[in-house]
């Protein structure tokens, strides 16, 4: 198990019901980061839609989460 | 509204970069700044609120910025532009938080030699930020619901 900080923004924010909190999770990549706290608060936004950074740095799906992380979960982008 | 010349704070050192401000883009000191003895031209895109989604009418628009990153990778698109067409310059400002039908929601600067390169990085600019930058972006309807809205390409992913 991984100590892991999840931030959430925008539509996962709302879902989740808070901005961040702190986990004990069995993950080995972002993705499993992404779909163990998708599960837990019921949301349903396809990965492939979604971006991830680890630590303020952006990532991918297959990057490796290590202990005492912080995985920042982006709902689909909309700027401009 | 208090105008606040974002790019600007650093124009000593460099020109090329991107800024979120919460505060009414100040387009006329973006112009200046971009201005270049070398330059013989500017493309500017500026990206307005519209009173109109899908059908649904909208009153005002909300954007949620993660600024780290937001910065971090629009510097990096800049910089990816100025890699495809070199001696240009470019400056980019995002809007955060709450703005009205008709305000400016982000400005998108490139003086070039050329008018073609400046077209070209212009767009290669805009159409990144809108894909890449972690900025969201939430319409209210003038019945009083709200939503999310999602970006065409990536929902297309």
């Amino acid at each position: 198990m991984k100590t892991i900080k999840v931030r959430y923004f925008a539509m996962f924010r709302e879902h989740a019901g808070l901005g961040e909190e702190t986990l004990q999770l069995d993950v080995t990549t972002a993705l499993d980061v992404f779909e163990q706290t998708h599960a837990r608060h019921g949301s349903t936004e396809p990965s492939g839609h979604c971006k991830v950074a680890i630590n303020d740095e952006m990532a991918e799906w297959s990057s490796s989460v290590n202990d005492g992380d912080t995985v920042l979960l982006f709902p689909p982008v909309a700027g401009g | 509204m208090t105008a606040i010349p974002c790019c600007c704070f650093r124009r000593s050192l460099v020109v090329d970069m991107f800024a979120v401000s919460d505060k009414h883009i100040a387009v006329d000191a973006l112009r200046e700044q971009l201005m270049d003895p070398g330059a013989g031209g500017l493309c500017v895109f500026e990206g307005w609120v519209r009173n109109e989604n899908e059908g649904r009418t909208v009153e005002r628009l909300e954007y949620e910025v993660y600024e780290p990153l937001a910065v971090s990778e629009g510097e990096k698109v800049i910089a990816e532009a100025k890699e495809q067409f070199p001696h240009l310059q470019a400056c980019c400002v995002h809007r955060s938080g709450l703005l009205e039908i008709g305000d400016c929601a982000v400005w998108v600067g490139v003086a070039a030699p050329h008018r073609d390169e400046a077209f070209k990085a212009c767009r290669y600019i805009i159409d990144q930020i809108k894909v890449r930058l972690p900025i969201w972006k939430k319409e209210h309807y003038i019945d009083g619901d709200s939503g999310w809205v999602n970006c065409e390409r990536c929902a297309n992913v």
